[in-house]
């Protein structure tokens, strides 16, 4: 098959494939700018929101976790119930 | 699903056609596809309404705008919206005759498709993989040049007239018994225009109180002429043969719908090679059921005729068949004879009719006499009748072509449909964005291919097409396999789940060998 790609030409070739599946290969400058800027919005509000709770369910689930296996504490996990 | 029909009985020759599924994630991401676009249909339309931007299309003039709408629809709304954007992959002038390569007119754009400028550059020996130039005889030398030019100094290009009146040649006389001996049936009858051909035939054929049985995949001119001649049109499934059973048990078991009297006729209309999947029609099974029913069949081979079959006589000759079992053979000489028109053939008394009732016969100006020469002419080759073999040599390298073209293609994991002696070859992208990328790739690496989108084919099937000629050399086709796998990759379109093994005895490749390395 083909060679193995360097990086940033490998990168670039992604990005194609993203513009073919959703079509905005074929958009104008304009529509492609308020595609983008608008998937980068959705993006960015994921990443947010996974940064803000991600890191609160993850301690809890994993004190959950460490009070099953044996050793029971008196913490914050009481009061939460 | 791979249907390899072992029923010995009717079918002398494996019955090889294949219509690969399509992934469930190409599916799910054409539609992904779709449906973007069509939000961002909505905004320009949007943005057009309120004359944000200037509206570049059709619209209603202001004081009908409070009339029904004309442009609302969704043929409309995609022809704004979705087909402007890849406008340039269709219309492309060329300016020189459509052989294996081919001369094009290079266009730019600068208002994205609304309008095109030239620059004045030709692009020059493009490899055609688009024109239905099947035996290879769209040629501007050679012996039929030679004879419809030596034609056209005698009888001049245009008759004046119709068949019935002062436009009927001896010319035509001597094309219609060649035709009628090419096909080895009793009399047949030519015309001027091959879609006028089917559409004006069949209201003379059939009318109300007859029931026509049609392909669903049938072609507009067969799908127009149903229509206007006022029958009862049925539909059975594409190339099913137990669709079509059962409707002729339903239609004789229960008649016309309201007053349950007999029919007066069935007419099965089916095509030899159905252009946009490269399938075969299943001929001796539809056949049988003709007998076993007692209906009539309506055969259009269009691309068959020339290009399927030892002898190049049609999809009868390919199954081994009797032409005296088609009641009606239809086909056209633009495909494989390298003219323009057809012909219908059969029984003298069902040809004698349509001389008199036929509506192409009473209206339309008959055959130009250069074109009825290059007819004559390439059918003669074909024959083997003006002493060479030239004719022959042409049918078997267009089989030869077609057997190293698909395998080669399925080879390289794409998903190709249709019957595998057929020489048309679709190949399909089904993404929206694929399609014009794949044209307008295939054209900067000077291969002229032809995408088809809808409304030809449905929504999410979307795909190339390639017509395969006996003038295409196997240097052509390397090459353009080359190109083909290279923007197959670059594009992705390589979707088959099934490789097949490459098989070691390729008959054509002795010096090709640095092509196994892909």
């Amino acid at each position: 098959m083909d060679a193995k790609r360097s990086s940033p030409s490998y990168l670039y070739w992604l990005f194609c494939q993203f513009e073919l599946i959703t079509c905005s290969y074929l958009m104008e400058p304009w529509e492609k700018v308020l595609f983008y800027s608008f998937n980068l919005a959705m993006l960015g509000l994921l990443l947010y929101t996974a940064y803000v709770c991600l890191a609160f369910h993850l301690s809890s689930a994993l004190q959950l976790l460490w009070s099953l296996l044996g050793n029971p504490r008196e913490n914050a996990l009481s009061v939460v119930k | 699903i791979n249907h390899i029909v072992h029923n010995g009985a009717l079918y002398k020759r494996p019955f090889n056609e294949a219509f690969e599924e399509t992934p469930m994630l190409v599916a799910v991401l054409t539609y992904v596809g779709y449906g973007v676009l069509t939000l961002f249909g909505y905004l320009r339309d949007f943005m057009r309404h309120w004359k944000i931007e200037k509206c570049q299309n059709a619209t209603e003039r202001e004081e009908q705008k409070d009339f029904v709408p004309l442009y609302q629809d969704f043929e409309n709304f995609y022809n704004r919206n979705l087909y402007m954007r890849i406008r340039d992959s269709w219309n492309r002038p060329i300016c020189s005759v459509p052989g294996a390569k081919v001369d094009m007119m290079e266009r730019v754009s600068h208002d994205y498709n609304w309008t095109f400028t030239y620059t004045g550059r030709v692009i020059k020996d493009v490899i055609n993989m688009g024109s239905y130039n099947y035996l290879g005889f769209a040629q501007k030398t050679g012996p039929c040049q030679e004879a419809a030019a030596k034609v056209l100094s005698q009888y001049g290009a245009g008759v004046c007239s119709t068949r019935q009146e002062m436009g009927n040649l001896d010319k035509h006389e001597e094309l219609e018994k060649l035709v009628a001996r090419f096909l080895g049936v009793e009399s047949a009858m030519t015309y001027g225009m091959g879609f006028a051909t089917n559409s004006m035939n069949i209201p003379a054929l059939v009318g109300k109180g007859c029931l026509i049985l049609s392909d669903e995949l049938n072609h507009a001119s067969l799908v127009l002429g149903a229509r206007l001649s006022g029958a009862t049109i049925r539909i059975f499934k594409h190339n099913n043969m137990q669709s079509l059973e059962k409707l002729l048990r339903d239609a004789i078991v229960h008649g016309q719908p309201r007053t349950r009297r007999p029919w007066k006729k069935i007419l099965i209309l089916v095509e030899g090679i159905y252009s946009m999947e490269g399938s075969i029609v299943r001929l001796p099974e539809v056949i049988a059921l003709k007998k076993k029913y007692k209906s009539y069949l309506y055969l259009d081979e269009a691309h068959s005729i020339g290009a399927l079959g030892p002898g190049g006589r049609g999809v009868v000759e390919y199954f081994g068949l009797n032409p005296e079992d088609v009641d009606v053979m239809m086909g056209t000489f633009t495909k494989s004879f390298g003219a323009a028109g057809g012909y219908i053939a059969g029984k003298k008394e069902l040809i004698d009719y349509l001389r008199t009732y036929s509506h192409s016969a009473a209206y339309a100006t008959s055959m130009s006499p250069p074109v009825v020469e290059q007819i004559i002419t390439s059918m003669k080759c074909i024959m083997g009748e003006d002493g060479t073999t030239i004719g022959r040599a042409r049918v078997q390298q267009l089989a030869e072509n077609t057997i190293y073209f698909r395998r080669r293609l399925k080879e390289m994991g794409f998903i190709i449909y249709g019957n595998e002696d057929s020489p048309i070859v679709p190949l399909m992208l089904y993404m929206p964005a694929k399609i014009g990328a794949f044209g307008r790739e295939m054209l900067k690496r000077n291969i002229g291919v032809v995408v088809v989108g809808f409304p030809a084919t449905p929504i999410i099937e979307s795909r190339a097409r390639f017509c395969l000629s006996a003038a295409h050399t196997k240097e052509m086709l390397d090459t353009a396999l080359k190109e083909v796998n290279e923007v197959g990759d670059l594009l992705q379109v390589k979707y088959s789940r099934r490789r097949l093994v490459p098989l070691l005895d390729r008959p054509f490749d002795e010096t090709t060998y640095e092509e196994t390395e892909d």
